[in-house]
């Protein structure tokens, strides 16, 4: 298992190298720099920001000593938010997205799972149409929609929740946020069980232990839940990587200081550190997820191990 | 014995929890006693994250709003955002008008009890004009004595700047010619003094919160980037005594409508801006909350002066005229935008009414009218359609007008291409001149008309429409050297009707100021600068 995953981080080095070097050079091309605004600055002022930040060397030397940089584990310094270098913000804001991502991602598996067995069970009663229904809305209604109308009716005519803010972490300021995060993958991880529910139910083997006179329950937890779940973990790489990455929304209606809103932001200003330093940030982010989802993977299904 | 002692216990255990109930309630009382009773914390929703504290770094009215409130100049802002003593309590002007000469107030600190004297403030000035600060809005302060070339690397030697300290509590600032509005760009963040202790000690960590001192009624405590900057009372600060306000905290939030929505909430005390399309509901439903003011700004069109069709005054002047500016603050924006006839907008200090274009009164129909005669003598008609491509910076409000403006020119037989960029390209590409029309917009730094008609000179990278008049450039530079009033306000008003009658660009509204205020805030003054220092508000229950 150790020569696994070793082989697969070594993997990820060169294409962590490309996308670096392809969002250095792209970035560049895009018209603008940090320093254009309404006003245009003075030469000379103008002229010692970019010394300053190495704008002034060749976009060869610049990259090669961003690379240097970086081999060093520094992000270099943010061109807008000047009193904070970029990993001193990525460490800022890491808390926040990690802790809405982390909850987000720990609903959507539960309340997925759950609601996915319950609709395989009752599969075209009830539950399972209402379920349907329900997951279809979380599929298909955006969250940018989701969050104003739950500010609406739970913050401003309920009033049970606060409408945004941190709120020094108060489990009430949560609510909102992760449950606007997580409904798009309940939905998608409720189609996954129960569709992998149904067809593991109706595979010989469980005919099989069924005919042997092993209870519905026993079945269900025994064996018939592990190889239905194979599918739901390939999705939770991805999963996390959205529920991490795109936060961006959530961040921004809900005001929370989260680095989902960097990417946006930074791209925008042309605030060239940050906006690697993000790419960076999450691709590594990325990788060890998937890592760790192929872990699980190879530990579930014997067969991807060999 | 056994039952007794059983009860007991039982007794004693209700006894327990009840005397722990009992602490908890009054514990629980007494705590929120204390947090109502200091709860004067105003919140502000702020908008974007500043990007920093430091008065040299900042550019916009979001960091103003927080950096204003720590530190203050020798003059500062009064509740209704004009000029008062600050850090110096008088001074006096040279016959010549050149030189003044500040009396810094009795025992001024920064917040760490060192004393705020007149090297603070050669200090930050220096700073300040040192092109290795690269402080984006040094320019304002170029009325002083080599300051502009200091800024532009020409002076290498920064203590050429005209600001010398004569002892301790005795500042000397010496201008380049005078400057009527010098007093009032005193108050600007420019012009605040710099703890020199403190930022030789931590170099450009000074500004992070654990270093940080400052002068102003107020001191940060935190700064959570992407959630807020909060602040308490500065207890150095001299007038300590009359703040009824604690402390603030800014909020960052970019989402206007969720802004909104936490306001309603009662999460926000004031918003510094709100969402246009909801003004009506508020109006309806926040009686008196939603507060609109004419505000020292204009909305403006730029044309490519230096190249044809635009370099033609009559097709210039009929693209201006037919703009129907009645429409577009009623109801094409729905706040009431004051439609723009002149290049200053009125009630800048010192100047009067503005000038305003002969055509103003006339009727729209007429207008159209008189512009199609204009482009027919140009030479455009309906076989030779005048083409052009309309530039803006992505953004709902832009893009509406810019929309209802093509609209406008279409009975002329104008072909308009809307064309939009994101805003960093936009100016990018305006200040290379790529446009044949653009939107631009302008928020006054100061109190004077000469930061309006600056924008038409021919020698500012800034007059994006290549505006070039030698006679107005002339104007303008006479007007500079002027002492008199009167005769000053004479020279910048013949020049703007040199500028308007050419229709060098075209005014189309002047901004307002718009913010959401709570009931519970008083002391709120609307005004042209939309400064209001928390200093002068006061917070009710």
């Amino acid at each position: 298992m150790l020569s696994f995953a070793l082989k697969r981080l070594l993997t990820t080095i060169p294409v962590l190298w490309i996308a670096i070097t392809a969002c250095f050079f792209i970035l560049r091309l895009a018209p603008g720099g940090p320093f254009d605004g309404e006003r245009p600055l003075p030469e000379a002022v103008k002229r010692n920001l970019e010394a300053h930040y190495n704008l002034d060397k060749s976009l060869i030397e610049q990259y090669f000593i961003y690379l240097g940089n970086l081999l060093q584990g520094d992000l270099g310094p943010s061109f807008i938010n000047q009193d904070f270098s970029v990993s001193e913000q990525l460490l800022i804001g890491l808390p926040y997205t990690l802790i809405v991502g982390g909850l987000a991602f720990a609903l959507s598996i539960i309340v997925g799972v759950l609601a996915g067995i319950a609709g395989s069970l009752y599969r075209n009663r009830l539950p399972d149409v209402a379920l349907g229904a329900f997951i279809l809305a979380g599929l298909v209604i955006p969250n940018f929609l989701v969050a104003p109308i739950l500010q609406l009716v739970f913050g401003l005519q309920l009033k049970w929740l606060p409408v945004g803010g941190w709120g020094e972490g108060a489990v009430t300021h949560l609510v909102l946020p992760v449950t606007v995060l997580a409904l798009p993958h309940v939905a998608r991880i409720s189609r996954l069980t129960r569709g992998a529910m149904i067809e593991v139910m109706h595979s010989n083997y469980i005919r099989t232990a069924r005919s042997k006179g092993l209870s519905d329950m026993r079945l269900l937890m025994r064996h018939a839940i592990k190889p239905a779940l194979t599918p739901v973990v390939s999705y939770l790489g991805p999963a996390a990587s959205y529920l991490l990455t795109g936060s961006l929304v959530v961040e921004t209606i809900f005001g929370l200081p989260g680095i989902g809103r960097y990417f946006i932001n930074a791209a925008l200003n042309r605030d060239y550190g940050m906006v690697l330093g993000t790419v960076v940030f999450y691709m590594l982010l990325i990788i060890v997820l998937n890592l760790i989802v192929d872990i699980v993977y190879a530990w579930l299904d014997p067969r991807v191990r060999h | 014995m056994l039952i007794q002692s059983r009860r007991s216990l039982s007794e004693g255990r209700k006894g327990f929890v009840s005397r722990v109930l009992l602490v908890l309630s009054v514990t629980l009382g007494s705590t929120l006693a204390a947090l109502t009773a200091q709860a004067a914390v105003l919140n502000i929703h702020n908008g974007a994250d500043p990007s920093s504290l430091d008065p040299h770094k900042i550019t916009g009215d979001w960091e103003n709003r927080i950096v204003g409130d720590m530190f203050e100049g020798l003059v500062t802002e009064d509740s209704s955002a004009e000029p008062m003593p600050g850090q110096a309590t008088s001074w006096t002007l040279s016959e010549d008008a050149l030189v003044y000469t500040f009396t810094l107030r009795e025992g001024i600190h920064w917040s760490d009890g060192t004393p705020v004297t007149a090297n603070d403030f050669v200090f930050a000035f220096q700073r300040l004009m040192n092109p290795a600060t690269g402080a984006d809005y040094a320019y304002l302060q170029y009325p002083i004595k080599n300051a502009e070339a200091i800024n532009a690397g020409d002076i290498a030697d920064v203590s050429q700047l005209g600001v010398v300290a004569i002892d301790d509590n005795t500042l000397e600032i010496t201008l380049e010619s005078p400057t009527a509005y010098f007093i009032g760009a005193l108050t600007h963040y420019t012009a605040y003094p710099l703890p020199q202790h403190t930022l030789e000690e931590h170099g450009d960590d000074w500004v992070k919160v654990d270093n940080i001192v400052t002068n102003g009624p107020y001191r940060p405590i935190e700064w959570v980037p992407g959630s807020h900057v909060s602040t308490e009372k500065n207890p150095e600060y001299y007038d300590m005594e009359s703040l009824t306000i604690d402390g603030a905290k800014f909020f960052v939030l970019e989402d206007e409508s969720a802004a909104l929505k936490r306001y309603r909430a009662g999460e926000f005390h004031i918003m510094t801006e709100f969402p246009t399309d909801q003004f009506e509901w508020m109006q309806e439903n926040l009686p008196g909350q939603a507060q609109v003011a004419p505000f020292a700004g204009l909305y403006y069109y730029v044309m490519n002066n230096s190249e044809p069709p635009f370099d033609n005054a009559d097709v210039r002047k009929a693209l201006s005229m037919s703009v129907n500016r009645e429409v577009i603050g009623p109801q094409i924006l729905g706040t009431g935008e004051i439609p723009a006839y002149s290049w200053v907008p009125p009630g800048m200090a010192n100047y009067g009414d503005p000038y305003e274009v002969d055509w103003k009164d006339m009727p729209y129909g007429d207008k159209v009218a008189m512009a199609k005669e204009l482009l027919d003598g140009a030479g455009y008609t309906s076989d030779n359609p005048l083409e052009l491509q309309l530039r803006y910076n992505t953004n709902e409000n832009h893009k509406r007008i810019a929309v209802a403006i093509a609209a406008m020119w279409k009975p002329l037989g104008i072909d308009v291409e809307l064309y939009n960029t994101e805003t960093k390209v936009h100016y990018d590409e305006l200040s290379r001149g790529v446009l044949d029309v653009a939107r631009a917009g302008w928020l006054a730094d100061y109190n004077d008309a000469d930061n309006f008609l600056n924008l038409l000179k021919s020698t500012v990278q800034y007059n994006y429409g290549r505006y070039n008049n030698t006679g107005f450039d002339a104007l303008i530079d006479e007007a500079n050297t002027l002492t008199d009033i009167e005769a000053r306000a004479a020279l910048l008003k013949q020049a703007e009707k040199l500028a308007m009658d050419e229709s060098a660009a075209i005014p189309i509204y002047y901004y307002l100021s718009r913010n959401v205020v709570s009931p519970k805030v008083s002391g709120f003054e609307n005004n042209a600068f939309d400064v209001h220092r928390t200093r002068w508000l006061s917070l009710s229950e």
